[in-house]
């Protein structure tokens, strides 16, 4: 037996609501980010991710909550990610019942941020968030984009992917703005490119669209999958997921 | 009411899940660094995240390497997890510095050696016979997370009079303690915390084991 593929619904929260269309049935309040955690870990999601994309600061006090009440009542793992800008934010998380943090802009603008999270609570809690795109003009044939894929940050995604593990760490989450939202399939070529210049796991993002496509994921060096719409509006479920991973030779929980 | 448990507070982190954890697991919880609490308590949680230097540092600050030294010798249970586990051992390996541990259990704990590191996610284990942790749940997965771990069980196991029960995980060609019973001093690498009912039923075991 070995370590089960991860497959990882990711929810949009907002001043403390899920947006980006859910589409459940049988839910009571489809905007609830606790009552959408509760039902993913009972379809068998191995970890949860909040993307907090509360644009005022004001708000924010919010998803501490949702995190809190989330962390209470579901006991799987949980990711939360954006607007992370200093070790206190990741304190902060943390005490509110995160497990792991997600770091963008923030790691961009400043690296040293990564070994100051590393040092304080060790390298497994920071996940680096990578939104990288296809751009000829970077070594790699793939640069890093700031604010969700619209600003170019003017780096080469790979060696990005390459110094932040040098600095420390934890799992890199990749996520392929171009493939974004297609469902036409995950960059395999930007999965393998990351695969090869990292040695901490890799969680591949962006694209999902049919349970092969999570295959093919796994196959070109994926050790964890995470989708969003895919999963909210009901297209797939994750035991499909799962069943095609299985059915592929992969070991899932 | 439920046996009473503390999870002893030294340092940051995430301890609203493993307090949550062992209410839903029918304890009393209490979060604290307060020594006699810890100490009087029916079973003492030891968690822990991060570097094992920085845990141990932690820990001595709140005289956690007493409290748990004076309930083992009391046979009063203690269950560590994660860093909590590694730092019960003798010594730990980090970036070539080695540190002091509580020295409960002989051994080390250093680096694992497999490509992909930190292992983690959900993996097996090999549990063995007479395991009051694993009751009933030999063939779950449990939720890992950690670049380092015990590779060597060096207490000798044989010991009729107090039988220690070591169970094993294996990741990328390495291999590595993932549980340890012996006596009233129970720890897991996992976090059972964050293994949904698997590790919901692991801490039931152990708490029901407290009374």
């Amino acid at each position: 037996m070995s370590l089960a593929v991860r497959v990882i619904p990711c929810l949009d929260v907002d001043a403390g609501r899920v947006v980006k269309g859910v589409n459940f049935v049988d839910l009571r309040d489809a905007g609830d980010p606790v009552e959408m955690a509760r039902v993913y870990d009972v379809e068998g999601a191995d970890e949860l991710t909040f993307l907090d994309i509360t644009a005022s600061s004001d708000a924010r006090a919010t998803t501490f909550e949702v995190v809190s009440e989330t962390a209470e009542q579901v006991f799987i793992p949980l990711t939360v990610g954006g607007g992370v800008r200093s070790v206190d934010d990741v304190d902060r998380l943390l005490r509110a019942g995160a497990d792991k943090v997600g770091v963008n802009t923030a790691a961009l603008q400043r690296p040293e941020l990564i070994a100051e999270i590393a040092q304080r609570f060790g390298n497994q809690v920071l996940v680096l968030s990578v939104d990288a795109r296809r751009a000829a003009d970077q070594p790699s044939g793939f640069e890093v984009t700031t604010h969700g894929g619209r600003t170019s940050a003017g780096r080469d995604a790979i060696a990005w992917v390459r110094t932040a593990t040098e600095l420390g760490i934890g799992e890199v989450l990749l996520n392929s703005m171009d493939a974004d939202g297609t469902r036409d399939g995950f960059d395999l070529e930007m999965i393998r490119a990351a695969r090869a210049v990292t040695h901490v796991p890799l969680i591949a993002s962006g694209g999902a669209g049919t349970p092969a496509h999570f295959c093919e994921a796994v196959d070109a060096g994926a050790d964890a999958l995470l989708a969003a719409s895919v999963f909210h509006f009901g297209v797939l479920t994750i035991g499909q997921v799962k069943d095609a991973l299985r059915a592929a030779g992969h070991v899932v929980r | 009411m439920g046996a009473d448990v503390v999870v002893l507070d030294y340092g940051s982190g995430n301890l609203r899940s493993a307090v949550r954890a062992m209410e839903r697991a029918g304890a009393d919880v209490t979060l604290t660094a307060d020594f006699d609490t810890a100490l009087e308590a029916k079973g003492l949680v030891v968690p822990g995240v991060g570097a094992f230097a920085a845990c141990m540092q932690g820990l001595r600050a709140v005289r956690g390497d007493r409290v748990i030294g004076r309930r083992l010798a009391g046979g009063r249970p203690v269950l560590g997890i994660c860093v909590g586990m590694q730092i019960l051992f003798e010594t730990g390996i980090e970036h070539g510095v080695t540190t002091d541990g509580c020295g409960e259990w002989p051994g080390t704990v250093e680096r694992i050696e497999a490509d992909i590191v930190p292992h983690m996610g959900w993996n097996t284990v090999e549990v063995p016979t007479g395991s009051t942790l694993f009751d009933g749940i030999e063939d779950e997965r449990f939720y890992f997370v950690h670049s380092y771990g015990v590779r060597h069980w060096e207490l000798d196991d044989t010991h009729p009079s107090m039988p220690a029960r070591v169970t094993w995980t294996s990741y990328g060609g390495d291999r590595f303690v993932a549980a340890a019973e012996n006596g009233p001093l129970s720890a897991t690498q996992f976090h059972p915390e964050k293994s949904g009912d698997a590790g919901a039923a692991l801490l039931r075991n152990w708490v029901t084991s407290l009374s």
